[in-house]
């Protein structure tokens, strides 16, 4: 089962990767959870420059921009 | 296997389709703005058999021929930028500023917070992220007032609607501001008013992993901008244009005038005291502006405004504010202030 946090502070990109993950996810048919995280803390903790930003299994993807679906699921296969 | 291991292949050559289809655009982009004057007279004239000479009639030829023509622009400037910035990234901004003495790196910062992404929520992963690299002060204050300032928004609608050298003026006063404002905080030598904590966090160069772009991607990444920014600010951009109809076609000659115009010494600092706190994106405001110094505002005070809503802003502040000390986030805002009331008497004595 797959880790997936999403990260940002709530802007629109970081709501509209959240989004787009959750639809990657599901037309993947992948066996994942995916979390929202807003704390900057954690944010902070993952040494990224640059939200909206997406961890998987506690490695950073991608950071900074919104993907489209299809570019999320060939990242998440 | 993943489409990610076919990219190669597809390096440098975009797909046929999105390139032929992207240049249709093109040509259909040109067609719409050649005859776009032609349409508005049509539409109003014609059409609703309204005289330019009325208030309904002069209110509804602006509103006809600039809307479209401002939406065009914009859609024509977001998807060129949105593929210039998929050559920038933060990381790589970081890279290049690091190690560069203070003059040259204001001047560097301020002219890549025009390219690379920003989304303002990531000024304090970003500040952060900056100063950790060895990255002063002063010059990641001149990336975070150019970053949200000089917008390519608030460019395209200055040149759509006051033609290129009001827009080149604002570019460069803007880079200005941002160049000379982060040169004197750093003067100052404000290091211990940063929140203690950013200094803490460690920050590696960690390179996120970015997959090298093809030029298929490159394009689809300005799609991509048309799509969410365009598709975000149009109801503001025609909301602005409508009032900014209103004011043509109503409002009097030189109404303005008398408490914007270039004879009230006090208009440009009062404009910029009312504007700092404000929030607005560049789209809804610039066309009220427009119509606003038609009427007899003059361009200093109105672009001072301007700017004033849009670099600086409460919730910027509060956002700023978990990482600067209230001295530091006031000379800050103080330093961006003045520069911005320099500029509109600069503007109000020039033009």
């Amino acid at each position: 089962m797959k880790r997936i946090e999403v990260l940002g502070p709530g802007c629109a990109n970081c709501k509209l990767l959240h989004e787009r993950t959750q639809r990657a996810v599901q037309e993947l048919g992948l066996e994942a959870e995916i979390e929202k995280i807003t704390d900057f803390n954690v944010i902070m903790g993952y040494r990224i420059m640059s939200t909206p930003a997406l961890v998987v299994d506690g490695e950073v993807k991608l950071s900074g921009r919104v993907p489209s679906v299809e570019q999320l699921k060939a990242l998440l296969s | 296997m993943s489409e990610l291991a076919a990219a190669p292949a597809l390096t440098k050559v975009p797909t046929p389709r999105l390139g032929r289809w992207l240049l249709l655009a093109l040509m259909g982009w040109i067609v719409a703005y050649a005859f776009l004057g032609r349409l508005s007279a049509w539409l109003t004239h014609d059409l609703l058999r309204l005289s330019p000479a009325t208030h309904l009639g002069s209110a509804v030829a602006f509103f006809v021929y600039e809307a479209p023509k401002v939406l065009l622009l914009l859609t024509l400037v977001v998807f060129g930028v949105g593929v210039v910035r998929s050559f920038f990234t933060p990381e790589r901004t970081r890279a290049i500023l690091a190690g560069k003495a203070e003059s040259v790196g204001n001047v560097l910062a301020a002219a890549l917070g025009i390219v690379t992404p920003f989304c303002s929520c990531s000024a304090v992963p970003l500040f952060i992220g900056f100063l950790t690299a060895g990255i002063p002060l002063g010059v990641t204050l001149s990336f975070l007032i150019s970053a949200p300032m000089v917008n390519e928004i608030a460019l395209t609608l200055l040149f759509g609607l006051f033609g290129w050298k009001v827009a080149a003026l604002y570019l460069g006063t803007g880079l200005l501001i941002a160049i000379v404002a982060g040169w004197v905080i750093g003067r100052l030598k404000l290091e211990r008013h940063v929140e203690p904590w950013v200094y803490q966090m460690q920050t590696d160069a960690t390179d996120v992993p970015l997959p090298s772009l093809t030029w298929d991607s490159r394009l689809r990444a300005g799609l991509d901008a048309v799509r969410d920014i365009v598709g975000k600010v149009w109801p503001w951009v025609l909301a602005g244009i409508a009032v900014g109809a209103g004011i043509h076609g109503w409002v009097p000659q030189d109404f303005m005038a008398s408490f914007m115009g270039k004879g009230a010494w006090w208009s440009v600092p009062l404009a910029v005291v009312i504007g700092v706190p404000m929030y607005s994106n560049a789209a809804g405001i610039i066309p009220i502006v427009h119509a606003l110094i038609e009427k007899g505002a003059a361009l200093g005070t109105v672009l001072a405004f301007m700017m004033a809503v849009i670099a600086l802003s409460l919730p910027e502040a509060i956002i700023l504010r978990k990482v600067l000390r209230p001295a530091l986030l006031a000379v800050f805002l103080g330093v961006v202030t003045a520069g911005i009331v320099i500029v509109g008497y600069l503007f109000n004595w020039l033009v």
